[in-house]
């Protein structure tokens, strides 16, 4: 039995607001896989929960007429890997979201939850973050649009104010189309663990003139919130892709991003693995563009 | 507070069942003290482990970090199920014949694993099964027999 002082359920965005309105004490809960984790050791015990699952209108992916793909923020990982959307304008996310914990946990977590709860190391994000999403909420009579960006406060903390809920996560097509993304999470198990650090690149190459027209190198794990190492990404762009490129890469990633000492891993080891990954991951996506449809 | 208990209408193993639950339990905690189904087993309670893995309208889940109030209108299987005339199934016989048994609490989530795998009617390489299965552990560590037998009976189907 779970330590749950109260719990209701919704069935539309307006009630779920309006009963986190009446009970500012409350805490959001859909797939439960971090909630139910925290009440069990204790963190959240004797919280009162405003469940979002039974949701229809935050559920699957949509393509719209304008090419902007909207995620529902209550579409659970395993959803998002085997969607068609998401697989032939975004593959990376899919891949991404299928390295988070293991099956059963992919059955349940939400792309939603893992940017709410805030945590550095969460799968979905670097991507996320890589693409430029937008995350749109709505406190039952208007919302916001926030930029993933501006999102994350710091450590365990995002920009969600009571009586609010995130409802959908907008990738703009100008953001996409034309781009290759790849993403790395180095861990020390390949199934249900944390990322040790995790890094996702896309970028924009002219497969013809083998030219860098942008790029976004987005880190977990290598600062309090997920990083973008905006000053590496300002250096490279225009540059010709080649082997120099790519050491470049891994160095100049290297002096931009500052990792703590952990129990999971030092900060020199981070340092390390940080460039190795990048440039992997680069060249990962040089290789999607070459050989790729342009997508 | 005055905890007022829930009505929850599922399918366990095909039979509809109703039941007044209390919004605190999982649903491990239903299946197990409710409908008495013991194989779903409680190991790590926080996920982790897959001794408690059901398969709800056909993904499997942990039934230890899931609510039994999220059971409603949902079809749950549990190992119970499987059996016919009081006899196992092939994936059952396999894991026997494989050796893939050895103190047996980590079996009856890893055979659920296992048949959602096996009702896709795929023949899936090596390396796909392990990620498959990976949310499932056997501290006894027979995993490699364990992968045979869900190879085996994988190949099998895709004879017949």
């Amino acid at each position: 039995m779970y330590d749950i002082e109260n719990y209701y359920n919704s069935g539309t965005i307006k009630e779920a607001v309006s009963l986190l309105k009446e009970h500012p004490d409350a805490r959001v809960i859909s797939g439960g896989s971090d909630v139910l984790i925290k009440i069990r050791e204790g963190k959240l015990a004797g919280t009162s929960l405003v469940c979002i699952r039974d949701i229809k209108e935050i559920k699957g992916v949509k393509k719209m007429d304008s090419g902007d793909i909207y995620i529902g923020a209550g579409t659970v990982f395993s959803h998002l890997t085997n969607d068609p959307v998401i697989r032939e304008n975004i593959p990376v996310l899919g891949e991404a979201a299928d390295q988070v914990g293991g099956p059963q946990i992919r059955n349940v977590g939400t792309i939603g939850g893992n940017i709410c709860n805030g945590a550095v190391s969460a799968d979905s994000v670097p991507s996320l973050f890589s693409y430029n999403a937008l995350l749109r909420t709505s406190d039952g009579a208007g919302g916001r649009t926030v930029p993933i960006r501006d999102f994350y406060l710091g450590p365990g903390r995002v920009d969600i104010q009571p009586g609010e809920i995130l409802t959908h996560i907008v990738i703009p097509e100008k953001e996409y189309r034309g781009y290759q993304g790849h993403y790395i999470k180095y861990s020390m198990r390949r199934a249900m663990d944390i990322a040790t650090l995790s890094c996702c690149v896309v970028s924009k190459i002219d497969p013809r003139k083998k030219i860098l027209e942008d790029i976004r190198i987005t880190f977990g794990v290598a600062a309090p919130v997920p990083f973008r190492c905006v000053k590496t990404e300002e250096a490279l762009k225009g540059a010709a892709v080649d082997e120099k490129l790519y050491q470049a890469v891994e160095e100049k990633v290297r002096q931009e991003i500052n990792p703590r000492n952990s129990w999971r891993a030092s900060r020199e080891f981070r340092l390390q693995i940080g460039g190795e990954i990048a440039r992997r991951a680069f060249v990962k996506t040089a290789e999607l563009a070459a050989g790729g449809d342009g997508r | 507070m005055k905890r007022e208990k829930v009505l929850v209408q599922c399918t366990v193993n095909g039979k509809e069942i109703a039941e007044y639950v209390d919004p605190r339990e999982s649903l491990l905690e239903m299946l197990r003290n409710r409908l008495g189904l013991t194989s779903v087993k409680k190991g790590c309670e926080v996920g982790e482990c897959g001794a408690c893995t059901v398969i709800v309208d056909g993904e499997t889940i942990d039934s230890c970090i899931y609510l039994a109030v999220w059971a409603q209108g949902k079809h749950i299987r549990t190992l119970e199920g499987l059996e016919k005339n009081g006899e196992l199934t092939r994936i059952q016989e396999a894991f026997i014949e494989e050796g893939a048994v050895q103190c047996g609490f980590c079996t009856p989530g890893f055979i659920m694993s296992a048949v959602v795998l096996l009702e896709k009617g795929e023949v899936l390489t090596r390396e796909i099964i392990k990620k498959q299965m990976s949310g499932n552990l056997c501290r006894c560590t027979g995993y490699q027999n364990i992968i045979n037998a869900v190879e085996k009976v994988m190949k099998e189907n895709q004879r017949s």
